[in-house]
């Protein structure tokens, strides 16, 4: 399994192979959005939450950004690194292969989940460990990695703090930098004293629910002997890993086991390590807020008697192949996973990580989870619809991802109701025409002209309608149809 | 000079204040307006809602309908940006019609009330009009003009995002008209009525919450 790249199964759009099976849920909506998000949206604790803690990084992303005089050209400049690896991936992943197995790492290849978790569960097995320490890795959550190492015995310890408290919750992460966003500290102690071994903290102050988390994750790093990892960026020239991170468990993982396994979607090349400059500068102000990160970690193949002695790399493709196909929607790939899309969403604000069903939530999970699985699995169909197109993610991302056009696109390619098609294929019939325009208009305003009279005092506008705008006046008053249209006035004033 | 309106479907058929008031404004002002009759809708509802061959005909029915015009006008940020993207007619939001062509702010309004405006997001990131309907607010007689809490907030109209996701479409709104209320603004002015039916469906609610106007009603007055 090692050089060469093997060939790739292709994901085609669409097409519902990640539909059936457990592995298919890490990013497959197992319920329409606006169910989930209806539930989500009683939980007043949540959106307390969440609005502060969206609010904070927020607030720290615009200004930290706002001291970047070039950060507009920084975004071309990252967006297009990004666009050569998407139109140069397969010649890329061979240079990065050849590369790193030269430097002394193995390199796998994975057409699906399901492949690079057998990859992953074969090595560990091999080295008959009982558990592994991780840093926190998107790739890894994707395709449900946690899940069949414990399903086969094997204990995943997250290590990042964050990981760790969903981990002990039993829960599943909300957002792809802060998983544990939906939580506050009173519920983190709670949370500790009752699921932590060894747990001892007299209160909710984060330096000690900080400390008791280190105590407990010091033994973990020590004694284990596999670590598992994803990369933030992979250089295809040096065929070295780059991983980003705040805590410093990062490192403890990279750096004391002595087997290493590395979990890296394909997009995560870039061609030459003097394109990190751009990336490490785009990174931390767009997730953090912070101007710099604390922790970078740079490795290549392995290094006799310092460090991993065996370090395994498993190229993930997972659908990637697929988008990568797709005009629009290839740009996606540009993701770096920095969230800022997530913070300023206000969609995600209110209903939090977990309405989307998928690992990849918010602005860039309603793309990403139906563009990786096609939109036949689940109910990934109903994510595209999971936004206003208010535009607000676009502004923010550091790779410029034009995600209301593809949110667009996938509308306009995927599957809807046929009640809706027949409404809106009506609608453009008749707005294809001015004397059916204007028919409509009148017919419109003949209709409404009782109510109207009803709802004289209020300024002429419904506060209760049948469904399905019921859905409307669910939240809001109802508009009526003018008394005299536009062009109507027009003739009557102007010929 | 001649300017063509193009009024939008839901501007001719619920709201014609805003299209009588552009007329009225940009007349007053020495133009002359022109409406070619055979417009209807731009195709950005069915574009946005996923429905794109019916959104490429309305789209093309614009483009021959207003085909030849000097400059466009429209009451509507989103229909404009939408026409933007995907037609090569040159049309304007009225407030680029008036800043950046005509190179006028004043207008020669009078609206004595204290209003608080709301920048509808296509306006604010597609068309990045940024304060230029601001600057035409603050130049009217008598306006006070407060700031909105959160401005740049989208309101959670959306389209049929509304519909499809009423709830969080509701819960935004409720937001949206608390910063309203709070302003103590007699009317909440922006450059869209599409925006402006689900606020002020919102607002309706609220007793004593600001009402909603189109600016053009108040650039016009």
């Amino acid at each position: 399994m090692t050089g060469s790249a093997q060939p790739r199964r292709v994901v085609a759009l669409g097409m519902p192979r990640h539909a059936t099976g457990p592995l298919a849920a890490p990013i497959t909506a197992p319920e329409p959005f606006a169910d989930a998000a209806a539930r989500k949206l009683k939980d007043t604790q949540l959106r307390a939450n969440l609005g502060h803690a969206t609010r904070t990084i927020r607030d720290k992303r615009a200004a930290v950004v706002a001291e970047v005089d070039d950060w507009e050209a920084l975004r071309d400049r990252a967006a297009a690194v990004k666009d050569d690896v998407i139109a140069r991936l397969p010649e890329l992943l061979a240079r990065f292969a050849s590369a790193a197995t030269a430097a002394g790492a193995t390199v796998h290849h994975a057409a699906d989940a399901q492949q690079a978790n057998d990859i992953v569960l074969g090595l560990v097995q091999a080295e008959q460990a009982d558990r592994v320490v991780k840093v926190k890795s998107m790739t890894t959550q994707e395709i449900g990695l946690n899940e069949v190492l414990e399903a086969a015995g094997i204990a995943a310890i997250e290590t990042d703090l964050a990981e760790l408290i969903v981990q002990l919750a039993h829960d599943k992460p909300s957002h792809i930098l802060v998983p544990a966003i939906h939580y506050n500290r009173s519920q983190i102690r709670d949370l500790f004293a009752l699921r932590m071994p060894g747990f001892a903290a007299d209160s909710d102050d984060p330096a000690q629910l900080a400390g008791a988390a280190r105590r407990y994750l010091r033994e973990q790093f020590l004694s284990a002997q596999v670590g598992v990892c994803g990369a933030n960026f992979a250089v295809a020239e040096t065929g070295s890993l780059v991983i980003v991170e705040s805590e410093g468990n990062g490192r403890m993982c990279l750096t004391l086991p002595r087997t290493l396994i590395a979990v890296v979607g394909i997009e995560k090349l870039v061609p030459h390590m003097a394109d990190l400059g751009d990336f490490l500068r785009l990174l931390p102000r767009s997730s953090t807020g912070e101007r710099m990160n604390p922790y970078t970690s740079i490795f290549t193949g392995v290094t006799p008697g310092d460090g991993p002695q065996q370090l395994h790399i498993v190229l993930l493709d997972n659908g990637r192949g697929a988008v990568a196909a797709d005009p629009v929607g290839k740009q996606a790939l540009r993701c770096i996973r920095c969230s800022a899309c997530l913070n300023v969403c206000p969609v995600y604000e209110r209903v939090g990580g977990h309405a989307y069903g998928s690992v990849y939530p918010g602005p860039i999970g309603a793309i990403l989870s139906p563009q990786l699985t096609g939109q036949q699995a689940g109910h990934n169909r109903s994510l595209p619809y999971a936004s206003t197109l208010c535009g607000a993610c676009y502004d923010v991302c550091p790779v410029k991802i034009n995600i209301p056009e593809i949110l667009v696109h996938l509308r306009q390619t995927g599957p809807k109701p046929l009640a809706e098609r027949q409404l809106m294929s009506a609608l453009s019939w008749v707005m294809r025409d001015r004397r059916r325009w204007k028919a409509a208009l009148r017919a419109a305003r003949a209709g409404s002209a009782p109510l109207r009279l009803m709802t004289r005092r209020r300024g002429h506008t419904l506060r209760r309608a049948p469904w399905p705008l019921s859905a409307w006046t669910a939240h809001r008053d109802a508009p009526l149809p003018a008394q005299e249209s536009f062009r109507d006035w027009w003739r009557r004033t102007h010929e | 000079m001649r300017i063509a309106l193009f009024i939008t479907c839901l501007n001719d058929a619920m709201f014609p204040k805003a299209g009588i008031a552009t007329v009225t404004l940009l007349e007053r002002l020495g133009h002359q307006v022109h409406f070619p009759q055979e417009q209807t809708c731009c195709g950005q509802m069915h574009a946005n809602s996923g429905y794109a061959v019916a959104a490429r005909q309305l789209e093309q029915l614009t483009s021959s309908v207003f085909g030849g015009a000097d400059a466009i006008v429209s009451p509507s940020g989103s229909c404009v940006a939408h026409l933007r993207a995907h037609t090569a007619l040159p049309v304007y939001e009225l407030s680029e019609l008036l800043v950046d062509v005509l190179g006028v702010t004043e207008v020669g309004a009078r609206f004595a009330h204290r209003v608080t405006y709301h920048p509808t997001c296509h306006g604010l990131r597609l068309l990045r009009l940024g304060d230029k309907p601001l600057r035409l607010l603050r130049a009217v007689e008598g306006l006070e003009l407060v700031e909105l809490p959160d401005a740049d907030q989208c309101c959670g109209f959306g389209g049929t995002f509304a519909l499809k996701n009423s709830g969080v479409s509701g819960a935004m709104l409720d937001d949206k008209c608390a910063n309203a209320a709070e302003t103590g603004a007699e009317y909440l002015a922006a450059a869209d009525n599409s925006c402006l039916a689900h606020i002020g469906g919102g607002l309706a609610r609220r007793p004593g919450a600001p009402k909603p106007i189109h600016y053009a009603e108040i650039l016009a007055s």
